[in-house]
């Protein structure tokens, strides 16, 4: 199935001075095509500049040399056709879950036309019931929700996730992973998924990239043809995550990796 | 807590004032003092002794009605208990306070003289002491409003606008340590009228904490708050008014605070130094009559409205700063 190309990144470079005034070259000739309505995890040991490529394609930084296109345009600046979760909750404190869901609107300026949308996405992502409460009033996983709701509000082509669910718990994972493709499935959005978990990226992606540390860059892309609804405990799954195991082993082998199974 | 027991202690906290109302019933007069009589219309006429026991029995009354107010609720039902001895003991102070000051006149006098010679002051001259608590209310509403507005806005120009910060907070540091009154003479020669000498001074001591906290504020918002909003799609007058503005709510209020202490100071002050009215010129114009029984009856109004508008302040910030309330102790 050959599909329309949505972001084309072409040798991208950048790096950081760190607080030694070392340079660090986060990544090095990145080059990457994702397709659209793909979902796509970016998976590699902490420092392999997989949040740097991210925050890139939000525009939320800017790469040193090399090219990032969107549908052939150069990307300046984020925009709400990428939304974006961030690691940590980003929820605004001082507004309810309703309010934080409309912030979407709001910031567009385009509220008072699209206000009804601001309760169907309460009820996709289940949170009926907690429209007037505060951010800090609700657990990790539901935060997170909101966040993944205040981006979709905008209906972007991609959704640019940054360990959405690294903070959470085993069992509030696998439940927002699942409503996570529900998600998926119902708005065709692009999903990008950084991510250090290897079942998390396998149970939800087309295609794995594996990064590697030092300079951060792309050491293998796989595909994922397992059938969806995946079982996280069949063979073909089990046996894949291991073969993904040992590329993260063989990619940081000077350090090991900070995932845990 | 059974109800006897809420009713018994709720008598408890107005026993003071009770006895206070018999001391000065059957306490016997000793000291030779004159105990005026005033006509409040053309049949009505109080002593300051009878209208001295009328506010007593106001404060009863107000504090039955909170008695009752307060039993259906939990957590007024215990504010309110916690306050009974320190009632009860107000009350016998006051009592106290009669027999020397009055009944025995064993204070020095005139500079302490005894309640009812204080209420007495509202008897003489009610209306001429409202209308210095008016001008007062006047100069304090408008100076400080306008103080924390000005402070609010160049709070956010400071925290938002690198070269505004460059620019304008150092006149802010340094202006901001001067006592505000010490511009009395210039605010005197320059505004066009005391009023507005007043209104000056009284912006400018609110200016500075205000300004200084909401620069504070503002300029501490964590940046992934911005990068959310902008990939959000928002521009920069969202970014200003509904990321940074509310993310320095708390510190914007914090300013406000110490501002209407700073302001109340000023205020007095600046009434002292030159106003044609207000609480403050009614305590120096008293003073030089050796009338200490007015200065203390401005002192009580003052202390009734300051805490009023401090209850005011604190009901809006209450209500803006919902959002934090479980998230801050």
């Amino acid at each position: 199935m050959s599909r329309e190309i949505l972001f084309e990144i072409k040798d991208v470079n950048r790096t950081y001075v760190d607080t030694n005034d070392s340079t660090v070259e986060a990544l090095k000739n990145i080059n990457l095509s994702i397709k659209k309505g793909e979902f796509i995890s970016i998976i590699g040991p902490s420092g392999c500049g997989k949040t740097t490529l991210l925050r890139l394609l939000a525009g939320l930084d800017v790469q040193e040399s090399g090219t990032i296109l969107l549908e052939g345009e150069e990307i300046k600046g984020p925009h709400p056709a990428r939304g974006y979760v961030f690691q940590q909750s980003s929820l605004f404190p001082w507004l309810t879950v309703e309010k934080n869901i409309a912030s979407g609107l709001k910031a567009r300026g385009v509220y008072k036309q699209n206000k009804e949308e601001v309760s169907q996405y309460i009820k996709l992502i289940g949170l009926n019931g907690f429209e007037k409460t505060y951010p800090h009033q609700i657990s990790g996983g539901m935060a997170q929700r909101v966040a993944i709701a205040r981006a979709l509000i905008n209906h972007p082509v991609a959704l640019l996730m940054d360990e959405p669910m690294g903070a959470l718990d085993a069992f509030t994972r696998a439940d927002l992973q699942d409503k996570l493709l529900e998600l998926w499935k119902e708005n065709d959005t692009t999903m990008i998924l950084v991510t250090h978990d290897v079942d998390e990226a396998l149970y939800l992606s087309d295609r794995v990239v594996i990064m590697s540390p030092r300079p951060g860059k792309i050491s293998e892309v796989l595909n994922v043809t397992l059938p969806k609804p995946r079982q996280r405990s069949s063979t073909d799954f089990t046996a894949m995550r291991n073969s993904i195991l040992e590329k993260l082993h063989l990619a940081s082998e000077i350090q090991q990796p900070e995932y845990t199974i | 807590m059974s109800i006897i027991k809420y009713i018994e202690l709720s008598a408890v906290s107005v026993a003071g004032f009770l006895a206070a109302i018999f001391v000065n019933l059957f306490f016997k007069q000793v000291a030779e003092i004159e105990i005026n009589t005033y006509p409040i219309n053309s049949s009505v006429s109080l002593t300051a002794d009878q209208a001295y026991r009328f506010v007593l029995l106001g404060l009863i009354l107000i504090y039955i009605a909170a008695a009752v107010y307060s039993y259906r609720n939990e957590e007024r039902r215990k504010k309110f208990l916690s306050r009974v001895p320190f009632r009860f003991v107000i009350g016998l102070t006051v009592a106290l306070w009669d027999i020397l000051g009055t009944k025995l006149l064993l204070l020095p006098q005139p500079f302490f003289p005894g309640p009812s010679r204080i209420i007495e002051s509202f008897l003489m001259e009610g209306d001429y002491i409202f209308q210095n608590t008016l001008y007062s209310l006047r100069l304090f509403t408008v100076g400080f409003t306008l103080g924390v507005a000005f402070g609010v806005g160049t709070g956010i120009l400071i925290g938002w606008f690198p070269k505004v910060y460059y620019w304008i907070y150092p006149v802010l540091k340094i202006t901001g340590v001067i006592p505000a009154v010490a511009w009395m003479p210039f605010a005197l020669t320059l505004l066009p009228t005391p009023f507005w000498a007043a209104v000056f001074l009284i912006v400018i001591c609110a200016w500075f904490p205000v300004a200084f906290l909401t620069a504070q504020g503002i300029a501490s918002t964590p940046k992934i708050h911005f990068e959310v909003a902008g990939t959000l799609g928002a521009k920069t007058p969202y970014l200003v008014l509904h990321v940074a503005i509310p993310h320095a709510m708390p510190q914007i209020f914090t300013g406000i605070s110490s501002a209407n202490g700073f302001a109340f100071t000023t205020l007095v002050m600046s009434e002292m130094l030159g106003q044609p009215g207000g609480l403050g010129y009614y305590i120096n114009a008293s003073k030089v009559w050796s009338a200490y029984y007015k200065v203390f009856a401005a002192i009580i109004v003052m202390a009734v409205l300051f805490s009023a508008i401090m209850k005011v302040i604190g009901a809006i910030q209450n209500r803006v700063l919902r959002w934090q309330r479980g998230l801050v102790k």
